[in-house]
C-alpha cells in the first residue's frame, strides 16, 4: 500500500511541476506566437483583401468583446475614411476548421474581399480554396445580408469542382462572419472612433 | 564509470553518432533533410530536448521509483518538446510552419529515450549532459550532412542560396522519399568502410 502511494505521489509530483513549467512558459510566449501568426499567416491575407488601403490594417487593430471571447478587428482605411473592417471567422470544411478573413465596408454593408487563412484540406483538391483566387473573388460586393451559400445549397456561389465541402466550408465561414458583423457594427463604429490619429 | 567527460561527449560524434551508428531516430532524419535549414533546426531541437531532459532525469534519478521511471521519464521529455514548440513558434515560425508534426514527435524519439533511460538513469549529471550534448551535435551533425547532399543536389542550392548557375538542372529525386532512403543508405555505408580500419 505504501508502495502504491509512492508511485501515485512520484507521478503527480512529476506532472504538476511540468504543468507549472509549461503554463509559464505558455504565458511568456503567448503574445509572441500570436504576432508571429499575424505576420506569416494572418498578415498577408488580410493585406491581399485590404488590397489599396492606405494604413497600416496589422497595427491599427483593437479586440472587442464578443460573448465570451474576444475577436481581432483590423481596420483598413480607404479615400482618408476607415470605413473599411476585417475578422477572421471559420467554418467546417472536411479536415477541420477553416479559417476566413473577410473584409466588411461598414458604410455600404458589403463584403470588400475574402481571403482564406488557415485550414486542413486536402492539397490539390480542397486546398484550392485559398489557391485559386476566382473562388473568393466571388463573395467580392455581396450584401452582408445576402445568404451565403453555393450553387447545389440554392446560393450564388459557385463551388469549386471536387472541392464541395470545403467551399461549403468557406461559405460558412462567411455567413457566421455576417452574424457577427450585423451583432457587433454599432460597438465596433464606436471602436473605431475611439481609434487615435 | 571509467569514461571521463570529455569521452562521454565525443562518443556522440563518432563512435555512437546517432542516425549512423545507433541507427536510431530515422524517421525524422529521412523526413526532415529535405533541406540545411530543417536539418539544423531539427537537430537544434533535439539537442535541447535531450541536454534538459537528461540533466534533469540525472538529478532526480534516485528519487523515481523503478516501476514508474518510463511514465516519468516521458513527462520530463514531452514537458521540454513543448517548450521548444512554443519558443520556436515564437522565434522562428517559418522553421514551425516546415517542421511541423516532427517538433512534437520528438517525444517519442528513441535516441531521447534510449539516451534517458540507458545513460542519464544511471549516471551523474555531468557526465548526463556531457552525454546529452555529444549525442545532440552528432545528430546535428548527420542531419546537416544528409541535408547539404539533398539539397545541393536535388535542388541546386545551399541554405536557399543557388550554388549552381542557371543551367543547373536539379536532380529532384534526392528532394524526394526514395531520395532519402537512398542517402542513408550510402552514409551508412561510408560510416562502415571507414569504421573498419
Amino acid at each position: 500500500m505504501r508502495d502504491m502511494l509512492k508511485l501515485f505521489l512520484a507521478v503527480v509530483l512529476f506532472t504538476a511541476v511540468s504543468g507549472g513549467v509549461l503554463a509559464a512558459v505558455r504565458n511568456a510566449t503567448q503574445e509572441r506566437i500570436e504576432y508571429q501568426q499575424l505576420k506569416f499567416v494572418k498578415g498577408p491575407a488580410i493585406k491581399k483583401i485590404l488590397e489599396g488601403c492606405s494604413n497600416n490594417p496589422l497595427s491599427d487593430r483593437f479586440k472587442i468583446r464578443d460573448g465570451a471571447g474576444e475577436r481581432n478587428i483590423f481596420v483598413g482605411e480607404f479615400n482618408g475614411k476607415r470605413n473599411t473592417i476585417a475578422f477572421e471567422s471559420f467554418g467546417m470544411g472536411e479536415g477541420g476548421p477553416i479559417g476566413v478573413m473577410v473584409a466588411i465596408n461598414l458604410d455600404t454593408d458589403k463584403v470588400v474581399g475574402v481571403g482564406v487563412t488557415t485550414h486542413k484540406e486536402t492539397p490539390g483538391l480542397g486546398s484550392r480554396i485559398k489557391t485559386e483566387p476566382a473562388f473568393t473573388a466571388q463573395f467580392k460586393g455581396m450584401p452582408i445580408k445576402d445568404p451565403f451559400k453555393v450553387k447545389a445549397d440554392g446560393g450564388k456561389i459557385d463551388a469549386i469542382s471536387g472541392a464541395t465541402i470545403s467551399s461549403r466550408g468557406v461559405c460558412g465561414a462567411v455567413m457566421q462572419s455576417s452574424e457577427v458583423y450585423l451583432r457587433l457594427k454599432e460597438k465596433i463604429i464606436e471602436k473605431i472612433k475611439g481609434l487615435k490619429g | 564509470m571509467a569514461k571521463s567527460v570529455v569521452q562521454e561527449f565525443t562518443k556522440g560524434l563518432w563512435a555512437e553518432i546517432p542516425p549512423f551508428r545507433l541507427v536510431l531516430g530515422l524517421c525524422p532524419t529521412l523526413a526532415v533533410t529535405k533541406g540545411v535549414e530543417n536539418g539544423i533546426g531539427m537537430g537544434v531541437a533535439l539537442t535541447f530536448v535531450l541536454v534538459c531532459s537528461n540533466v534533469v532525469i540525472s538529478l532526480v534519478r534516485k528519487i523515481i521509483p523503478n516501476k514508474v521511471r518510463i511514465a516519468c521519464f516521458i513527462v520530463v521529455i514531452a514537458t521540454f518538446v513543448t517548450v521548444v514548440e512554443l519558443v520556436m513558434q515564437a522565434f522562428a515560425y517559418p522553421l514551425f510552419l516546415k517542421l511541423g508534426i516532427f517538433i512534437p514527435l520528438i517525444v517519442v524519439n528513441c535516441i531521447v529515450l534510449g539516451r534517458a533511460e540507458a545513460f542519464a538513469a544511471k549516471n551523474g549529471v555531468v557526465a548526463s549532459f556531457a552525454d546529452g550534448l555529444g549525442i545532440g551535435i552528432g545528430y546535428t551533425l548527420a542531419l546537416t550532412t544528409l541535408a547539404i547532399i539533398r539539397e545541393v543536389f536535388g535542388n541546386g542550392t545551399f541554405y536557399n542560396i543557388p550554388v549552381f548557375g542557371p543551367s543547373f538542372k536539379p536532380f529532384a529525386f534526392m528532394v524526394q522519399a526514395p531520395g532519402a532512403f537512398v542517402c542513408l543508405g550510402l552514409m551508412l555505408c561510408i560510416m562502415n568502410i571507414l569504421g573498419k580500419k
